[in-house]
């Protein structure tokens, strides 16, 4: 059973849909008390950093994430979600529950003709091999919406990239803790299977 | 690098299918989401729904297409028409819709993209926007409104940057004056769009053969590309039409 954390995060019913469609059992509640004793966890998040963290802490459930990162079972993170993993972000700005060392910061672009946000589908480069890429080849294409890309500050931590205006990162983790900038959840029949593979995952990175 | 967008529109009237030229003779080719789920497993790389209903008692029937088609479809998925408040745009978002397009109401009540993007986020508040070419604005293009029947004197230009402005996330410009000609999409309209705001561009309308894509996605400066009528009829298929762009250079998912 995946537990889906709900804090009004946008796509919070779309990792519902997707889990549904692949047969994965997953249920979004806002409860931090169950929150905090899932056995699996999903972590989304769409739309303003500052505004959910300040949610996420309001509500109790920033300490019940945080409990459930510290009991060591499987966490996904997704999109702000992802970001929120770091120390802090420049949109707002806003501490970020810390987990790993780095911060989420502005995407700028200098060539006129890329967009913020970056948004579509890109290709991602797997850097450090994760059980949750393993079935990504090199081309493979994911979807992105963002403005703010995650920065890492310890390379262990840096599972995948790829390329608007710069190389970023858009994977990270350590342990039982994996997060995307893309979204699983719309990047078709490969953000499925991250779905998929996140629902068997052991919780250890290799 | 980002791959060009390949967009599939439907217009869906009463929870079917339609497909207009120039905005009017409207008739039926089918259901929705068997439509959606035959472009999802081609690789279609993001879907809209225009919803045409005229009357506003059968609107809930659009949330019912739009909840089905999100149940079966895992690419972003956008709808519109008949958006006027902040309420029909949760309600839409709620039902699956990654994000939804304001067009006539938000010209009459510009604030309305304001207040969308702060309720579901500027990345889900998408600005459509029908235009005319016109001899009464400054940019030669002019916002018409109700589905291409009213001119509003405002320029095209302005609007998108307005829009930007306010909070939209995306711009949709559709042509009327190419709408559904089949004879290319308005290249110049779309590069002046395009090369003004810094949210990506989607052209619509006018798109009858690949040619038309490379040409918009190259020369005109489009972030996407919307087919309708040349992909529901069956002339091309999704990975015809991205295998060709591939073959001169574009970068496409394929």
């Amino acid at each position: 059973m995946i537990t889906i954390v709900d804090y009004n995060a946008g796509n919070l019913r779309s990792v519902k849909r997707a889990c549904d469609a692949v047969g994965i059992d997953a249920v979004f509640t806002p409860d931090p008390e169950r929150v905090a004793r899932a056995d699996r966890l999903i972590f989304p998040g769409v739309g303003h950093a500052k505004t959910a963290m300040d949610t996420l802490v309001k509500t109790g459930l920033a300490d019940a994430v945080r409990h459930v990162v510290a009991r060591g079972v499987p966490v996904l993170g997704i999109c702000v979600g992802a970001q929120l993993v770091l120390e802090s972000s420049e949109e707002g700005p806003t501490p970020g529950l810390g987990f790993l060392p780095g911060h989420t910061r502005l995407l700028r672009v200098n060539d006129p003709r890329l967009k913020v946000p970056h948004m579509g589908w890109n290709a991602v480069r797997v850097e450090q091999r994760h059980p949750l890429l393993d079935h990504l080849q090199a081309g493979d294409e994911l979807y992105f919406v963002h403005s703010y890309y995650l920065d890492p500050s310890e390379p262990q931590h840096l599972f995948a990239t790829t390329e608007h205006g710069q190389r970023f990162c858009c994977a990270l983790g350590r342990d039982n803790l994996f997060a995307t900038q893309f979204h699983p959840e719309k990047s078709g029949k490969l953000g499925l299977e991250l779905l998929t593979r996140f629902a068997r995952w052991s919780g250890t990175p290799c | 690098m980002l791959s060009k967008r390949i967009i599939a529109c439907l217009d869906v009237r009463d929870g079917k299918l339609a497909k207009s030229v120039k905005f009017v003779d409207t008739k039926d080719i089918g259901d929705p989401v068997e439509k959606a789920k035959q472009y999802y497993a081609d690789h279609l790389d993001e879907l809209v729904f225009y919803d045409i209903t005229a009357s506003s008692e059968k609107r809930g029937i659009m949330l019912d297409v739009v909840e089905a088609v999100a149940a079966q479809i895992f690419i972003p998925f956008s709808v519109g028409g008949g958006v006027r408040e902040v309420a029909d745009a949760t309600r839409l978002r709620l039902a699956g819709a990654e994000k939804v397009n304001v067009n006539t109401a938000a010209v009459q009540d510009p604030d309305l993209i304001a207040r969308c993007s702060e309720a579901i986020g500027a990345q889900s508040t998408v600005l459509s926007m029908d235009v005319l070419r016109s001899g009464e604005t400054a940019s030669g293009y002019e916002i018409v409104i109700h589905g291409g029947r009213t001119r509003t004197g405002i320029d095209a230009l302005e609007w998108a940057l307005r829009a930007e402005r306010l909070g939209a996330g995306e711009i949709v410009v559709n042509s009327i004056d190419a709408d559904g000609t089949r004879e290319g999409y308005e290249l110049t309209l779309t590069r002046l769009i395009a090369d003004a705001v810094r949210v990506p561009v989607i052209a619509s309308g006018g798109a009858g053969k690949p040619e038309h894509l490379y040409d918009v996605l190259t020369e005109g400066h489009a972030d996407a590309a919307l087919v309708a009528s040349m992909v529901h009829y069956g002339h091309y298929t999704v990975p015809e039409l991205k295998q060709y762009l591939a073959g001169r250079g574009v970068k496409v998912r394929l």
